[in-house]
């Protein structure tokens, strides 16, 4: 082997040790729940708590809607700057960054201070209300991963002469997204959805101040009182993430195909 | 008399202080099948996107059968139109593809399905149906395009240079099909191109465009034989030019190359003295033919280039040089480099430009 070859090789096990190492120490750990050998234990008694199932169902629920209300936000906007207003994607991409700029708590006391039950729209007096607010602070949180995943895919498309083409042939720009433009950014609205969802699932801060008993919060309860079943619980964080992961690069096989120029 | 079908009544159009379109005006008939020519930024394609409704006019109106659709939005003009880049759906089979006009239109399944195959038949492609758009060459693509564009049955037909992503021999291939559906279908169409032999081999009538303003409208045949200004002579098909001064204008006579010859095409406005362009095609032009051509001017062969059927021969005159195109004949090799010739002009075929 040359020696560049195996540096590669080196500094590439390093790497992955890095990141590798920490996870099976904790998987090991959460295997050693008793003293006679290593058991599954502790995510028996993770998968039969009745928390567990709300707290999870609960975020997937809440995740599900952030995606629904995100693409309906993200994919008409990202589409007509690409269309329209070009001139604007600079202004439009640092405001999408700008959840990453502003800490999770600061967006989250803006809420209290702005829809709390003395205000002109008292949606955190009710859960309904807190669960719409909490689904739009997760479609903030997840706007700059959203239009990213968005916008790329508009730009794998010649997005003015498939909108030109669809339109003489009769086609309403309602009709233009959801048949023509939406279907060949598929894949890329699936990683947007994928990314929301790994966000979601492990929010602690505003589902924390709002009162919703979120996953990431429900995890915090049982480390601050458990010791292998956080671990466990982190396990289980990961291999849903790494799934999530993993079903965008599934589904990056079926995307459809762009036209053979010859 | 034909009828009118399309008027395009003083249109114009700007894009950030740059006039592109400085108020065409244009009448096609039914069923024609009319070129809009010209070089890059002349405004042939804003006024094709003019009359599809992607750009709105700043001025001037767009008559359909005597009914102005300017205000109408592109979904609304019910006009089919193929682009360069195809944009076939790439998400759609190409029966879908073919479909989707049909289906916006809300056409039942059944007569969509029995379009569509008529459609396939129509551009060659039966059977290719379930085929998505990346498992077909670009030929194949852009007569799906075709197809697509006809299946609505639109009153008028629309190509963005369809052809320009093509090589050269499915070019000719499908712009003769193109023709071919065109004359069964008797339906109007409006071809943007850049390419002067494109438009010359397909067109019922060329317009000739130029920095947003009309230089000529005419047959294939006007448009090459009697170019009306120096940009058309130019622009379209080889030009000689050779430079003469007038000798007596009353008696439409030049002096070139040291002979007076006469000039039939010499305009009336020339003045004695004035230094004249004389232009001909290289066709114009014969070898070795002077008995037969009244204006005969001697030289030596300065380059040689061999087409195949055609001989193409630069002439060295002195003062002027000139292009001419002879028939390979198998029997009679083309003269040598630098071998002495006399060439033959017919004054008739001599147009006279401004220098």
């Amino acid at each position: 082997m040359k020696p560049a070859k195996l540096w590669s090789w080196i500094i590439f096990a390093f790497g992955a040790a890095y990141f590798i190492v920490p996870l099976l120490a904790t998987f090991e750990f959460s295997l050693r729940i008793r003293r006679e050998g290593y058991t599954f234990d502790a995510y028996t008694s993770v998968f039969s708590d009745g928390r567990f199932q709300a707290s999870f169902s609960y975020s997937l629920l809440i995740g599900v809607c952030a995606i629904i209300v995100g693409l309906l936000i993200v994919v008409p906007a990202a589409y007509y700057v690409r269309l329209r207003a070009p001139h604007l994607r600079p202004i439009i991409e640092f405001i999408t960054l700008l959840p990453l700029v502003i800490p999770a708590i600061i967006l989250v006391f803006g809420y209290i201070r702005m829809y709390n039950t003395s205000s002109a729209l008292p949606l955190l007096g009710t859960n309904l209300g807190t669960d719409i607010l909490l689904t739009l602070a997760y479609v903030a949180l997840a706007l700059p991963y959203m239009y990213r995943a968005v916008d790329t895919g508009l730009r794998t498309i010649d997005v003015q002469t498939l909108t030109e083409a669809a339109n003489i042939l009769g086609a309403n720009q309602a009709t233009i997204i959801a048949k023509v433009i939406f279907p060949n950014i598929i894949v890329a609205v699936l990683s947007g959805a994928f990314l929301t969802l790994a966000i979601v699932i492990g929010e602690f801060t505003i589902a924390s101040l709002l009162n919703r008993q979120v996953f990431g919060v429900y995890m915090q309860n049982v480390g601050a009182n458990r010791a292998f079943e956080p671990a466990a619980l982190a396990v289980i964080s990961f291999v849903i993430t790494w799934g999530a992961m993993g079903m965008i690069q599934l589904l990056a096989r079926f995307a459809p195909k762009t036209a053979r120029r010859d | 008399m034909a009828e009118e079908f399309l008027r395009i009544d003083k249109l114009v159009k700007t894009f950030g202080g740059n006039q592109v379109v400085k108020g065409v005006d244009l009448s096609f008939n039914k069923g024609e099948f009319v070129s809009l020519l010209g070089p890059s930024g002349c405004g042939k394609t804003t006024i094709l996107r003019m009359i599809a409704g992607f750009e709105r006019p700043d001025s001037g109106r767009i008559l359909v059968e005597g009914k102005d659709i300017s205000g109408l939005a592109p979904n609304q003009r019910k006009i089919g139109m193929v682009f360069q880049a195809y944009a076939l759906f790439p998400n759609m089979n190409v029966a879908d593809n073919i479909g989707f006009g049909l289906k916006i239109a809300g056409m039942p399944k059944p007569q969509r399905e029995a379009r569509i195959e008529e459609m396939l038949q129509l551009i060659g492609l039966s059977g290719y149906g379930k085929r998505y758009p990346f498992e077909l060459s670009g030929g194949q693509q852009q007569r799906v395009a075709l197809a697509r564009a006809l299946a609505p049955s639109p009153r008028m037909l629309l190509l963005d240079e369809p052809l320009s992503a093509l090589d050269a021999k499915i070019r000719v291939s499908l712009r003769e099909q193109i023709r071919q559906i065109q004359r069964e279908l008797g339906i109007t169409t409006v071809f943007v191109t850049h390419d002067q032999e494109e438009a010359l081999s397909i067109s019922d009538r060329i317009v000739v465009l130029n920095t947003g303003n009309v230089e000529q409208f005419g047959q294939p045949f006007e448009i090459y034989n009697r170019p009306q200004t120096r940009f058309v002579a130019t622009f379209v098909g080889t030009l000689n030019t050779l430079n003469a001064t007038v000798a007596d204008a009353g008696a439409k006579t030049v002096t070139l190359g040291g002979t007076t010859v006469t000039i039939p095409a010499l305009p009336a406005s020339a003045r004695n003295g004035e230094a004249v362009a004389l232009t001909m095609r290289p066709e114009a032009v014969s070898l070795a033919n002077g008995a037969t051509r009244d204006i005969v001017l001697d030289g030596k062969v300065a380059e040689v280039s061999f087409l195949g059927s055609v001989i193409r021969l630069k002439v060295d005159l002195g003062d002027n040089a000139v292009n001419l195109d002879t028939f390979n004949d198998q029997r009679t090799p083309p003269p040598a480099h630098g071998a002495p010739v006399r060439i033959g002009i017919a004054s008739s075929d001599v147009l006279v430009l401004e220098r």
